[in-house]
């Protein structure tokens, strides 16, 4: 019962072999075997969005995702949303409108936001609402997170990171320029 | 969590042996509520038996002899996107758009919501309105499943054990109809339901509504009347009928959402809102 179930899986951008229990989920895996503890562990039943990641192209909560299923996907965790040490646009929008108060909910928000202008570059604030519908702020910093997300959209480099799938943004990202290098291979 | 074995057979019929092997299996899709269950001990399988690696699976939505086949492993987002069931089946697609959170959404599929069996499941009003048939698989073979039947009760289906759905279809529209899905929440955005229901009216003016999160199972009720639909029909006339379509609702007082008296007044609202609306999208030339 508590053998581990060997995966195979790209996380921003790099390949990690991993043994995971079957009963452990992607969020245990990315923080707890990776590292990655810029996803977060909240509610644990989908309500809050802080453990949301990009998991093949789409946004999921990843404590309602086994390790297991990821066997053989490509992961986006907001480590790997910088690239070359680079701020992205959208996290840039975060800083300059004072998204980030607490900042426990921002990771999942980054993430929401990110998938939401690959599919739409220039969404109107309905849809950003719609959007990030999964993701609470308990501080209520809803209006400064639109603000960001909007202003995003509006930069031209916004749109040229956006506008690129998750996954090619992973393909480009160098690993050695994200946290989790300094991880060691599991 | 609990250890459970994990299992992920490549075919049907390696899925099914695994189920009939064993007394304690759970089913996993897109484990939006079984992983919840999992975690909190409400079910405690020996085996979780992921059917995402089955080489037959469908994910897909096609057109086949006269139906729209939705594979049961087809998430909501992509049925909510789907511009045949936006335009023939407009309150699946309104519904399926509701269905939790974009998270959720992603990972969610039609074939567990169903199977999952809430009385407040959004899709399910939709899917009695459009007399859809739930396709499954056992070792005895494939059989076709009216989705009336197949609501028994709360987590309770007409499903046998070691049963799967491999898919959900729904007769395409022989006329023009007008559908509709509404509900009421308790706030805006992601949450359940305390009311769910949708409504479909033919050109013709024949209804059919049907309602959850108001009883056990979501229930379907039919007009044949019109006056459900006649928005100049007089208020004394359709309250009496909504007297009787209505009148099998008996929401849970223990359910935390809302009170049952709460829940019976909005039914009502939202019944004749939806039947409006319907109308007027049949009149308009929806297809739906």
């Amino acid at each position: 019962m508590t053998a581990t179930i060997p995966i195979h899986c790209t996380v921003n951008g790099r390949p990690r072999e991993l043994a995971v229990a079957a009963h452990h989920t992607l969020l245990e895996a990315l923080r707890d075997d990776l590292g990655l503890t810029g996803t977060k562990e909240c509610c644990l039943v989908g309500e809050c969005g802080a453990c949301t990641v990009i998991l093949n192209g789409r946004i999921v909560d990843s404590c309602l995702v086994l390790a297991a299923e990821a066997d053989g996907g490509t992961v986006l965790t907001v480590e790997g949303l910088a690239v070359d040490g680079r701020l992205s646009p959208l996290q840039q929008a975060f800083l300059d409108t004072g998204a980030a108060q607490c900042g426990f909910c921002i990771p999942g928000q980054l993430l929401a936001a990110h998938a939401l202008l690959a599919l739409t570059p220039h969404p109107d604030r309905a849809e950003v609402e719609e959007g990030l519908a999964g993701n609470l702020c308990r501080c209520a910093g809803y209006e400064q997170i639109i603000e960001a997300v909007l202003r995003a959209a509006e930069t031209p480099a916004g749109d040229t990171h956006a506008a690129e799938p998750p996954t090619a943004r992973q393909a480009a990202s160098d690993p050695a320029a994200t946290p989790d290098a300094s991880v060691a291979p599991q | 969590m609990r250890p459970f074995t994990y299992e992920r057979p490549t075919s049907l019929g390696e899925a099914l042996r695994i189920l009939d092997a064993h007394g304690s299996a759970s089913v996993l899709a897109g484990g939006t509520d079984l992983i919840i269950r999992l975690r909190d001990g409400t079910v405690r399988p020996e085996v979780v038996v992921d059917l995402k690696a089955i080489e037959e699976r469908d994910d897909g939505l096609h057109e086949r002899d006269g139906r729209l086949v939705i594979g049961g492993w087809a998430v909501m987002t992509d049925i909510a996107a789907d511009a045949r069931v936006r335009r023939d089946f407009t309150a699946l697609a309104e519904a399926a758009q509701v269905v939790g959170s974009a998270q959720i959404r992603n990972r969610a599929t039609l074939a567990g919501n169903i199977c999952n069996a809430s009385p407040a499941a959004d899709t399910a009003p939709a899917l009695l309105v459009y007399g859809a048939e739930v396709v499954a698989i056992g070792s005895g073979g494939t059989r076709r499943i009216p989705i009336d039947d197949f609501f028994i009760g709360p987590g309770r289906t007409a499903l046998g054990a070691g049963e799967i759905v491999t898919a959900i279809e729904l007769p395409l529209p022989a006329s023009r109809r007008g559908g509709v899905h509404l509900r009421r929440t308790r706030r805006r955005g992601h949450d359940l339901a305390s009311v769910t229901l949708a409504c479909a009216v033919m050109d013709d003016g024949h209804a059919r509504l049907a309602y959850g999160s108001v009883g056990p199972r979501p229930l379907l009720v039919t007009d044949d009347s019109g006056v459900l639909a006649d928005a100049t029909a007089s208020a004394q006339a359709r309250d009496l009928l909504l007297d009787r379509l209505l009148e099998a609702a008996s929401p849970s007082p223990r359910s935390m959402r809302a009170s049952p008296a709460y829940r019976l007044a909005m039914l009502r609202v939202l019944a004749l809102r939806a039947a409006d609306i319907a109308a007027r999208r049949v009149a308009g030339g929806a297809a739906a």
